[in-house]
This record gives structure tokens, sequence and C-alpha cells, in this order.
């Protein structure tokens, strides 16, 4: 079995996680921002969807894998700015409407790639960007420093979160809405504009959590996230809310994945097991939350609409 | 493309498929460069003919009312094209003794007179690649990746597998099964594991294999595709691609329903019958030798009949 | 706003809201059949003549609409505990393939106690679906949402690994090997009552919905689940063990998204289960679209009935729609989600409509009659509860624990 184990394989899955964690860690990174001020938003998937279409759509038309970037964090800041409509102006039952989202999400992005674009036409992907020196390092540097710059910037990201809902007062505000609507609204924060920004935010990581999916894999598919959106959604709860524990999430998730992945090359999960070995990400998640000691809680007022004098 | 030609001279009898009006109802989009447009493109080469699609039908259920309902709006076939379907069309065929339908992939008529089943000997194309696979691979080390392991896919990979395994029996096949049609990322992964693994040849079936080719093309290994030519995909490395050429099968079921047999036949594309074909991607430089190992094992296989 | 509509004219105005958003969803849905070089009103015709035009047509409509109703009542019980499932798919699955073992490995037994059998088989699968999510967030804080997305992924692994390995139709092992049982055993065949398809399902499913209504307001138990849903402080300074009751309100819902199930597979065409990969290929993401016809029937099992009807015809019209004028089944599902979100957003003023000015606050207060004034459920879920409380924190319930 040591055979099997080589560092070779260990480092390979540890890339193989990085890039499996980077969408499902930024659509996470977005959904934390929105629940963190009291959003549910379930529509991830859908958004991400129409960034990846749209993303793919750009490189396709433009060669231009930035440009892609681009397009695909516009249309999720569109859709955002969407949901904030329907969750925060509406009031609308957010669980519900999140899948509404998702549908059409899932069967626009088809249909517009059905009718733009028809047989599937592959495009660039992201160059890859070997971090001077730290790379060179033996084993370690296979792992985390021979990406994309947009696996790089995705990490970067969650220290960048991290301080801006600690130690901004844009963060306080969003914690203040997350926690103690009536008293923020009292001592006049805005708790619809604030929630308004959480929702544009997620929209937009989202739809750059897809754009990278397709631009990373050069194509587009039906479906192509597979119900990513929805396992980002579940990673927010599983990282209590914190972009450091979405990350670890994420990357848990990644990691049993390409585990799972690299243990089917090497014939050691035998055929007729491999659905059991594919259940494996979902129950370690659970049992992972299970066994560790739980003091976070939940944003007090998430998924419930705010309204003045109630 | 020759035989083509021969072929579709011998098939257009006095009978034209004008007004002719097929249906097709389907699992997958019809543009998934994969199982479900393999059946939508050759229909809609039948000149003449009306062709209506339902794509994307995964639900069963759905399915089932869409085959009725087009079987009871008048349509002359009805092709259900997916193996889960079975089990409903049994139920419902009897219902429309006037409509022809046709099932795939399958090899069961259920014993009633107006159904077709149809499959696909991807085994053939499959040993046809994998000799050529390990004629090609440097390291003896090929890689495929499927979905779950069952039907048309199980098929193909066995067969890819035991051509690979007689060209040179020494090679290592890695075989990894997803267990899912449409994870594309977990496809391109598992192409990366096959490559970290050793491959310099891969190899995959199913829609989701696009994230397969990409990271194929990505690290300069060859690729093989099957049900549809994914030359497209990847011109610097895909080899060749083994394409279901439903439309011979289809105009000769046309032939026989128009002349009262509605059903009751096992349809199954071979080499012999020109309904498998391996569309070689003419960007590639393939060495005259491998192409003889092919072209052999063609022949043989349409010797065989 | 001063206008002065009486009480009724109001009533009448809030429940045509959600048929209204219908409308505005179809209108963008013209637009887009347009673009696809559609005739909308081809389009549309067909789709309500697809739907209820025609006895077949009215019989596909029933049928897609119960597993929405199955699972939409279950919802119903969760969402008035104040928890939201959205385990309904993989509830489904295993209760599919609870009932499937049934009736593969139970002895031939006449059809009056075949069929109850594998109901309850179906029942317990989903049950025991609901009850692990519930029992998780109980007694280990595991947070519901994630759980019942994890597990759902766990039922549809479990799916496939039945159907092709030990569940699989022995025929086929032999053959191409599609993943799926025989052909199951014909006194487990649910009972037709009319026609050629049109079985007990739906009968059992409206039964199911009048028995929640009893359930919830005219039981202890119901009460208790309400009361965990309006107020947990509450609830527990009233002596409601509210863990046990939570998690009970989740294995409830499982259960009858597990009934849901069984009844899909033992009332279909083809009397097997197959699977295609996916939970929606078994499931028709009932699962989802249930949650969405609890919502339109104002979280009240009664009208959830209609609301499952129309969301179910909606369904199947939008497949007719696609067929006859042939725009790709992306489409439909496009307008599917655009109905959702328009219905969903649109609640707001049919709440609005039905509670008067300070009203709202005594109707949240009374703790919701079971006559119309229910309709502000989802207002009172939201006012009633002073912020703070909630079912989304894990510790919420744990500080003052029992």
């Amino acid at each position: 079995m040591s055979e099997v184990f080589t560092t070779a394989v260990l480092v390979a899955v540890g890339a193989s996680a990085i890039r499996l964690a980077v969408p499902l860690l930024l659509a996470a990174l977005g959904e934390t921002f929105g629940q963190r001020s009291g959003v549910l938003n379930l529509g991830v998937d859908g958004i991400m969807l129409l960034g990846a279409f749209t993303g793919y759509y750009a490189v396709l038309k433009t060669d231009n894998v930035w440009l892609g970037l681009l397009a695909g964090a516009l249309v999720g800041l569109v859709l955002g700015l969407a949901s904030a409509v329907i969750a925060v102006t509406l009031k609308a039952e957010q669980g519900i409407s999140g899948i509404g989202v998702f549908l059409f999400g899932l069967g626009m992005s088809d249909l517009l790639f059905q009718k733009l674009v028809g047989t599937p036409i592959p495009i660039d992907t992201f160059p890859q960007v070997d971090i001077p020196l730290l790379s060179d390092i033996p084993y370690v540097g296979e792992i985390f420093f021979q990406h994309s710059l947009v696996i790089y910037l995705a990490f970067l990201s969650i220290p960048v979160a991290t301080f801006v809902i600690n130690r901004t007062t844009f963060g306080m505000k969003i914690r203040a809405v997350g926690e103690y609507p009536d008293a923020a609204d009292t001592l006049g924060v805005s708790v619809a504009g604030v929630r308004y920004a959480t929702e544009i935010i997620g929209g937009t990581l989202a739809g750059i959590a897809g754009a990278v999916l397709a631009i990373t894999l050069g194509i587009f598919q039906q479906n192509l996230t597979n119900g990513a959106g929805f396992i980002a959604i579940a990673l927010v709860y599983f990282g209590a809310w914190r972009p450091t524990g979405v990350m670890l999430g994420a990357l848990l998730f990644g990691f049993v994945n390409a585990l799972v992945l690299e243990l089917k090359t090497l014939d050691i999960i035998p055929r007729d097991f491999t659905n059991i070995a594919a259940m494996a990400p979902a129950i370690i998640t659970i049992l992972a939350l299970v066994f560790v000691a739980r003091r976070f809680r939940a944003p007090s007022a998430l998924t419930k609409p705010f309204t003045r004098g109630k | 493309m020759a035989a083509f030609a021969l072929i579709a001279a011998a098939c257009s009898s006095d009978d034209s498929a004008e007004g002719f009006r097929i249906a097709i109802v389907a699992p997958s989009a019809s543009n998934d460069l994969a199982f479900t447009q393999s059946m939508v493109d050759a229909a809609n080469t039948i000149e003449g003919a009306e062709v209506s699609v339902t794509d994307g039908t995964f639900v069963v259920e759905d399915a089932a009312v869409a085959i009725r309902d087009y079987a009871s709006d008048g349509f002359d076939l009805v092709i259900a094209h997916g193996s889960q379907y079975g089990g409903s069309l049994e139920e419902i065929a009897p219902d429309f003794p006037e409509v022809s339908f046709a099932w795939g992939t399958s090899a069961n008529t259920y014993g009633l007179p107006n159904v077709f089943s149809y499959e696909a000997a991807s085994d053939q194309g499959g040993t046809v690649m994998g000799k050529m696979a390990a004629a090609l691979s440097q390291t003896a080390n090929v890689g495929v990746v499927g979905p779950i392991e069952t039907g048309d896919a199980a098929l193909y990979v066995d067969g890819f597998e035991a051509g690979v395994l007689s060209q040179d029996p020494s090679a290592t096949v890695n075989i990894n099964y997803i267990d899912s049609f449409s994870d594309v990322a977990l496809a391109s992964e598992a192409a990366q594991s096959l490559i970290g693994a050793g491959a310099d040849v891969l190899s995959g079936t199913a829609q989701m294999t696009v994230g397969a080719v990409g990271v194929a093309k990505q690290e300069g290994v060859l690729w093989f595709g099957t049900q549809s030519n994914q030359t497209s995909l990847a011109p610097e490395i895909v080899v060749a691609s083994q394409v279901y050429h439903w439309e011979h099968m289809l105009e000769d079921m046309i032939d026989k329903v128009q002349d009262g047999t509605l059903g009751g036949e096992l349809y199954k594309i071979t080499f012999a019958n020109d309904g498998l074909v391996i569309e070689y991607n003419e960007d590639f430089d393939l060495p005259d030798d491998v192409k003889d190992i092919a072209e052999d094992a063609i022949q043989t296989f349409k010797d065989q009949g | 706003m001063s206008i002065n509509l009486s009480h009724q004219q109001r009533r009448i105005l809030a429940y045509s809201i959600p048929v209204l958003a219908v409308f505005a969803a179809l209108i963008f849905g013209a637009v887009m059949l347009l673009l696809l070089g559609a005739n909308p009103i081809e389009g549309y015709g067909e789709m309500f003549v697809g739907a209820f035009g025609s006895g077949d047509a009215l019989i596909a409509t029933i049928l897609k609409a119960t597993p929405l109703l199955f699972v939409g009542t279950g919802i119903v019980i969760a969402f008035r505990a104040n928890v939201i499932n959205i385990g309904a798919e993989g509830q489904m699955v295993l209760g599919g393939l609870f009932a499937t073992i049934a009736a593969l490995y139970l002895p031939e037994m006449p059809p009056i106690i075949m069929v109850p059998l594998i109901l309850m088989a179906g029942l317990l699968g989903g049950a025991l679906w609901g009850w692990i999510p519930g029992a998780l967030k109980a007694y280990y804080r595991v947070n519901e949402i994630l759980s019942t997305i994890m597990l759902n992924i766990v039922a549809v692994q479990l799916m496939n690994y039945l159907l092709r390995g030990p569940l699989i139709d022995p025929a086929e092992k032999a053959g191409t090997g599609i993943p799926q049982t025989e052909r199951l055993m014909e006194s487990a065949d649910l009972p037709i009552i009319f026609g050629d398809r049109f079985h007990i399902g739906p009968v059992l499913a409206i039964l199911g919905a009048i028995a929640t209504y009893y359930l919830l307001w005219r039981t202890p138990l119901g009460y208790r689940l309400r009361a965990v849903g309006l107020s947990e402080h509450a609830a527990r300074y009233a002596g409601i063990p509210v863990r046990r009751t939570i998690a009970l309100a989740l294995t409830l819902s499982g259960a009858f998204a597990g009934l849901a199930g069984a009844v899909l597979v033992f009332g279909s065409e083809s009397h097997r289960m197959v699977t295609d990969g996916s939970t929606m290929g078994f499931t028709g993401s009932a699962g989802f679209n249930g949650i969405v016809a609890a919502l339109l029937g104002g979280l009240h099992p009664i009208w959830t009935i209609p609301a499952s009807f129309l969301f179910g015809g909606l369904i199947v019209g939008g497949q007719a729609l696609q067929r006859a004028v042939q725009v790709p089944s992306a489409l439909i599902v496009a307008l599917n989600g655009l109905v959702v979100v328009f219905v969903v957003a649109a609640d707001r003023y049919r709440v609005k409509l039905l509670s008067v000015d300070g009203r709202d606050q005594e109707i949240a207060d009374d703790g919701k009659t079971p006559e119309g004034e229910d309709e502000s459920a989802l207002g009172s879920v939201y006012d009633a509860a002073p912020s703070g409380t909630d079912s989304y924190g894990q510790d919420e319930f744990y500080e003052d624990s029992t």
C-alpha cells in the first residue's frame, strides 16, 4: 500500500484538490457575505451557471480569458441585484425564490448555449503561472504554487474577506444587520442597503466562480456545475459563516473527491464499489461537522426579511 | 466517405421519406457531442422527413408522457433514445399498434410487433482504437474516463481495454468511472489523475468527457473519442473518433415501416454495415503503420459481418 | 394606499396574486418564445390544452401533481416547525428504494396486503432519511441545510449502487446492464381506479393532506410543531421538547417524501425502479417543486392541493408546449424557474392584502386559526418570532438546554 501513497500521488491529489475547490470556494465566499447579513440565497448554482456560460461565450468571442471573467462577474452582479430585490425589497420566502433562480439559470444557460453556440467549441483556458521560488519547493511547490493566476487570487480573497468582515465598518454593519437588524436600524444603518450590497457581492462571486469553472475546463455544457452551487451553500454552514472555515470546507470536499478519483485510477477501489466511494465527500463533510465541537451559530436574522417596527 | 456514398446509393429506394414523421425522445442535450447528438444528427440527414425532438428528458416518467404523446399525435416512428425508457415503452407500445417505436440502446423488443431495438457495437470501435492507442503510446500506459459502468459506456470501455491489451499485452490500462454522466470538472480531474499515473493516451465515453479532452489538450496527451466526432474539441491531439452513423439504420427502419413492418427487428450498428465509422482527424499526423493496424482490425470486423 | 376594499374583495385580489404572477412570468416566456422563432399564442394554447384540455391531459397533470402534493404536505409540516427541508429529493429516493426492496424480497401476497406494505416501506425509507438530519440537528448541532444537501448526494449514489448491483434486473445483467430492477410484482401495482393509468396515488395524496391538516390543528403534536415554529423560546418555556419536536418535523416531512417516491415507482408506466444516475432523473425535481407547491398553497395543507394541481399543470403543459413548437426543453426549465420566482416574489403583496394594518399582529399572536386567516402564515413566521430566535442557528436552543 505504501508504494501507492507515494509522494507523487499525494502531490497530484493535493493539486487536484485545490483545482476542484476553487469554484466551490468562490461561490461559498459570496454566499457567506449574504448569509452573514441575514439573506439565504439558494439560487447560487443558477447564477454560477449563467456566469459560466457568459464567461465561456465571452472568451469564445474575444479569446481573452480575463474578459471572460469580467463577463461572468457582471452577469453575477446583475443576478445578485435581482436576488436582492426579490429577497430584500419584495421580502420573498428566501428558500424558495432561490430555487426559482436556480431553475432559471439552469435552463437559460443551457438554452443560450444551444442557440448561440450549438456544438461545443473549446476555448482558451487560464495560463499557468508558477510563482517564482516558491514553486520550486519540492512537493509543496507543486501542490500550491503551480496554478493559474485565478486560483491564487481566489485564495487571496479569503484573508481579504476575513478582513472586510471583521475589521471594516462595512463588515461591522454586515454582522450587525445579520444579528440584530432592529438595533442596527435604530442606529441608522440601512438594513436593506447592506443586504443589497452583500447580495450583489454574493452574486458577483458566484458569477466569477462559474466563469472560472468554465474557462478552467475550457468548455461549457448543460448543467456544467453539476450541483456545485448547492454544495457551496452547504459549505457556508460547514465553515460557520467565516471565510476561513468556508475555505477549509471547500478544500476538504475537493480533497476527498480528488482522493477518491486517484484511488479509482489506481484500481484500489474496486469498480463495483465506486458508487459507495462517491458518497465519501458528502458523508465525511457531515461527520466532520459532527465531531468538531460547534460553538458557532448562524446569524440570528438569517432568512428573515426586515420590516421596521416589527 | 466513399463507403458512405455506396451505401447511400444502395439505400435510396423508390420510397422517399417525404412526409415521414420521426420523433426522438432523448435524455441529454441535442448538442452534447455524444449519445443524443449522434441520433439527432442522423435523423436530420433523412431527406424529407419531419423530425421532432424532445431532449434533456432524463426523467423517465416525463419521457413516457412524451413518447405517448408523440404516438397519439400520429408520428410514424417514435424513437425512445435511452436505455432507461424501456420499461415504459413496454407498456406504451401495445396501446399504439399503428405506430412504430424504436428503442436503444438495447437488444430487446419485448416480443412486440411494433418495436425495433437498436444498439451500437461500440466495443468494435473501442477495440480498433485501443489497438491504435497501444501502438501510439510511448509509455505503454493508457487511461480511460467513463461515466457510470453501464450499457453502451461499459461496452465501449471493455472493447477499448481489450484492444489495447491485444496490441500490447504488457501495457497498463487504467479505467476511471467517475459515476456521473454530467460532472465535467470531475472528468477533467480524472484525466489528470490518469495522466499522473503515466498515461500518454486517453479515451472516454459520454458527454462529460469534454472535460477530459480539455486536459488532454493541455497536457499534450492523445485522445480517442466515441459516439460523435470529437476532433473539433482538440484538433491538436484527437487522433480519431468512433462515430455512430445511425442514418442507414434509420433509413432501413423507414423503409420497413412504409412497407408495413412496424418492428420486431434487432438492429446493431457495426463496421460491417457502416453504422460505425472511424473518423480520423485529418490534421493529426498518424503514422501509416498505426493506420494499417486500425484498418486491418476494421476489416476483420467487417469480415465477421 | 387607502383604497377601502371590503374583506371579500381583498381576499379575491389576494388569491389572484399568484395567478397574476404566473401571467407575468409567461409574458417573459412569450418574449423568449418569439426570440426562438416560435409563436407564443400557439405555444401557450398548446400548453393549456396539454395540461387541462382533455381527459388524458388532466390525468397526466394529476399524476404529475401527486408527488408534488406529497412532498408539499411534508414541507408544510416542516415549515410550520420553522425548518426548511431541502432533502426531499433524497428522501423520495430512499422511499422508492425501500418500497422496491420490499416488493423484491417479500413473498407474493394479494394486493390488499401488498400495496399498503410497499407504501409503508416507502414511508419508512423517507422517514429515515428525514430523521437523520433531524437527529443530527437535535443531538449534534449539525445544520439541516447542510445535512440534507449532503444526504441528497448520498442517496443518489446509494440508488446507483443498488440498482446497478444487488437490485438489478437479472435479465439486464446479461444484457446491456441498464440500472433498473425487474418488473416488480403485479400485486404491488397501485390499483387503477379509472382508465388505464389513473391510480390511487392522487387519492392517497389528498387524504394525506387532509390528515395533515388535522394533525397540525387538531392534535397536541400539531400544536407543539406549530408552537416551536412560532417561537422556540416560548415553546421551551411551555415545556415543549423543542429538539425532539424539530427532529420529528423533519422525520414526518421525510415520510411524506418517501411516500411520494414509493408512489412514483409503483404507479409508474414501467413498474420498475430505474435510474439515470441523478436524483432528478427519478424524482423529476419533485423534491424541489414540492417546496414551491407548499408555498403556493400558503403553507396550508388543504390549499396545497389545488396549488400542486396547478403547478403540475404548469409542468405538464410546459412539456406539451415544448413538443408542439419544438423549442429546446431548456426553455421550459427556465420558464419553470421564472414562474417560481415571480410567484414567490409576489407573495408579499398577497400577504399584505390579507392582513389589514394592525391586524397583522393580531393574526400573528392568534397563532393562526385554521380558517382563511392562515394566509398570513408567512408574515407571522417572520414577525412573531423575535429576532434572536431562529432555527438556523445551531446553538440558540441549546443556551438554556432542557
